[in-house]
């Protein structure tokens, strides 16, 4: 089974986000990156899956040099290799058609992706690339078992959730349940160093869209206070001032 | 040229988030000087079709098969690419729902059409095409211009407002091509609370955290839920524990929504947290410390312990809603 797993380089989630003062760049200074949280989740499922030699695992980031400390830890957590595509990640279409591209030269039998990354929370790459390859997706998958060449899988859907079962190749994005995040040991970490990381350069893509802009939520006036036993005034409270109820 | 809307429906019926895409699918056909042609895949009878031109659809197209009676991303995402090349459109509009932003990314492809995912407001048409989405998981907004041609957009619900604008409107058939290769998923077996609101479209949602102390004193937490007509949320703890299952957490890495009011119970309100609700219209913080970060980020902050003051907001809620009816 050859599984690859797909990497986003995000900030911390804890990160303050700041952007110049033009409002036109994220200010990546001093900030913490690390893998995006549920692309960890996809490599968690993904060396389960392939433990005690039943496949491999490599692990593709879209990003200049910067990204290469992720990726390690992408080694480090315990996928075989890794592929750094040698670009500034510009849109999902742009990411998307750099992961179809190394796809076709590979035959991966399984394709997982975070459900979203926590920066652009687009959750249109895994789609993008299913529909580059001409597979099925699954997006917002929350369990992924297989069985031979064939998967069984369970995906959220607005207010329950769906079975649906696929064969070989296909893409998801991985979502809570899956699998529990892996913490690399010092064994992961200490192999990571020597583990084939291999950087190739991008395929051309059009460019469909772009950020002009960022902007941050407005932040609310002030709190208003209510005294506990005035507790039940609540609701008529809002009403009065808010109308939404 | 026209704007074509993908109707998403659940067993036949249209729920009040489609109407509101529709009435944002007309504001925008208005803005490019253009028609609304709404597409519904399904089994959706004639007079729930014919509810779309109250809010602006003057084209309903309908396409049925009997392969197509379930949501399959695949499929769909072909015939709504067909319907927008026959109907010439420039710009496909869906919800944000999870098979919308996945069946978007797929028609975006085939188009070779921009994207602009999770859309909170109109478009900015007057320099171009920009629209303004979601980004940094609720900690920021982006404006992306769209430059494509063709162009794809999914809006989150609750963004926009249902606004009647009737118009005449015909129901026509859409005849789909289908492709076997389109159907390489089959879907076994579909899971809906039938009786709980979805949390994603839910203009009220009811919220608790690490405060209430184990699952077993949730029942409070549903009862003023039910009582408000409210979705029920939790924080990643919580979630994490198991106490609650994930399809309810809140926040960060679980699904950001945008109610129109949020009661955020024994919640402290971790940055991660606050990410995932912060374009809630109002916020309610009820908690036993007063140090609780989440009091900056409320609206209305009670202080007090939950097991205390979620009685009191039962009580008064039945009141309130007695006193509507």
């Amino acid at each position: 089974m050859k599984i690859l797993v797909c990497i986003s380089h995000v900030p911390d989630t804890t990160a303050k986000i700041i952007f110049t003062p033009d409002n036109k760049e994220f200010v990546s200074q001093g900030v913490t990156f690390i893998i995006n949280p549920y692309d960890e989740i996809a490599l968690a499922r993904a060396i389960e899956l392939t433990d005690g030699g039943k496949g491999t695992v490599t692990a593709i980031n879209i990003g200049d040099i910067s990204t290469e400390p992720t990726i390690r830890k992408a080694l480090a957590i315990g996928a075989t290799d890794a592929i750094r595509v040698n670009a500034a990640p510009r849109d999902g279409y742009f990411v998307a058609a750099q992961i179809a591209q190394i796809a076709k030269q590979n035959n991966y039998d399984i394709i997982l992706c975070g459900r979203e990354s926590s920066d652009h929370n687009g959750a249109s790459v895994p789609s993008m690339i299913a529909e580059m390859l001409g597979v099925p997706a699954i997006s917002s998958a929350k369990k992924l078992d297989v069985e031979g060449t064939n998967a069984n899988l369970e995906r959220e859907i607005e207010g329950g959730k769906e079975m649906v079962s696929t064969s070989f190749p296909f893409v998801a994005g991985a979502s809570e349940g899956m699998a529990e995040p892996k913490i690399p040991n010092m064994r992961g970490i200490m192999s990571a160093r020597t583990k084939p990381l291999t950087v190739v350069e991008p395929v051309d893509a059009p460019e469909l869209s772009k950020i002009v802009s960022y902007d941050k939520p407005v932040s609310r006036s002030s709190v208003k206070m209510i005294a506990q036993e005035d507790a039940g005034k609540l609701w008529d409270m809002i009403r009065e001032e808010k109308k939404i109820i | 040229m026209s704007v074509l809307v993908y109707v998403e429906n659940v067993e036949g019926r249209f729920k009040k988030s489609t109407f509101e895409l529709v009435s944002y699918g007309f504001a925008v056909a208005q803005k490019l000087g253009s028609s609304l042609t709404a597409l519904s895949i399904g089994e959706v009878g004639s007079d729930e079709l014919q509810k779309l031109s109250l809010y602006g659809a003057s084209k309903i197209l309908q396409a049925k098969n009997e392969k197509l009676k379930t949501v399959n991303v695949q499929p769909y995402a072909s015939v709504i690419a067909d319907a927008a090349k026959a109907e010439g459109a420039k710009l496909v509009v869906m919800s944000a729902s999870f098979s919308g932003k996945g069946i978007a990314a797929r028609v975006a492809v085939k188009l070779n059409a921009g994207l602009g995912e999770n859309v909170v407001d109109l478009p900015d048409t007057s320099n171009g095409f920009v629209v303004k989405k979601g980004a940094y998981s609720g900690k920021a907004f982006a404006m992306v211009q769209i430059t494509s041609d063709v162009k794809v957009i999914s809006v989150v619900s609750n963004s926009y407002k249902v606004i009647e604008n009737k118009v005449d409107g015909s129901v026509q058939p859409f005849e789909p091509q289908l492709n076997d290769n389109d159907f390489r998923l089959t879907v076994k077996e579909t899971i809906r609370a039938s009786d709980k609101i979805s949390l994603p479209d839910a203009e009220l949602v009811v919220s608790a955290g690490r405060g209430m102390k184990g699952p077993e004193n949730w029942g409070m937490i549903e009862e003023l839920a039910n009582v408000l007509g409210a979705a029920t949320a939790c924080s990643k703890p919580v979630s994490d524990a198991g106490w609650r299952p994930h399809s309810e957490h809140v926040g960060q890495t679980g699904i950001a929504i945008s109610p129109n009011l949020y009661v955020a119970i024994g919640i402290s309100g971790a940055i991660q947290h606050l990410a995932g609700v912060s374009s809630s219209k109002v916020i309610v913080v009820v908690n036993k410390d007063v140090e609780a970060p989440f009091f900056k980020a409320a609206d209305y902050g009670i202080v007090g312990d939950a097991f205390e003051v979620v009685p009191v907001l039962i009580e008064a809620a039945k009141k309130f809603r007695a006193g509507q009816n």
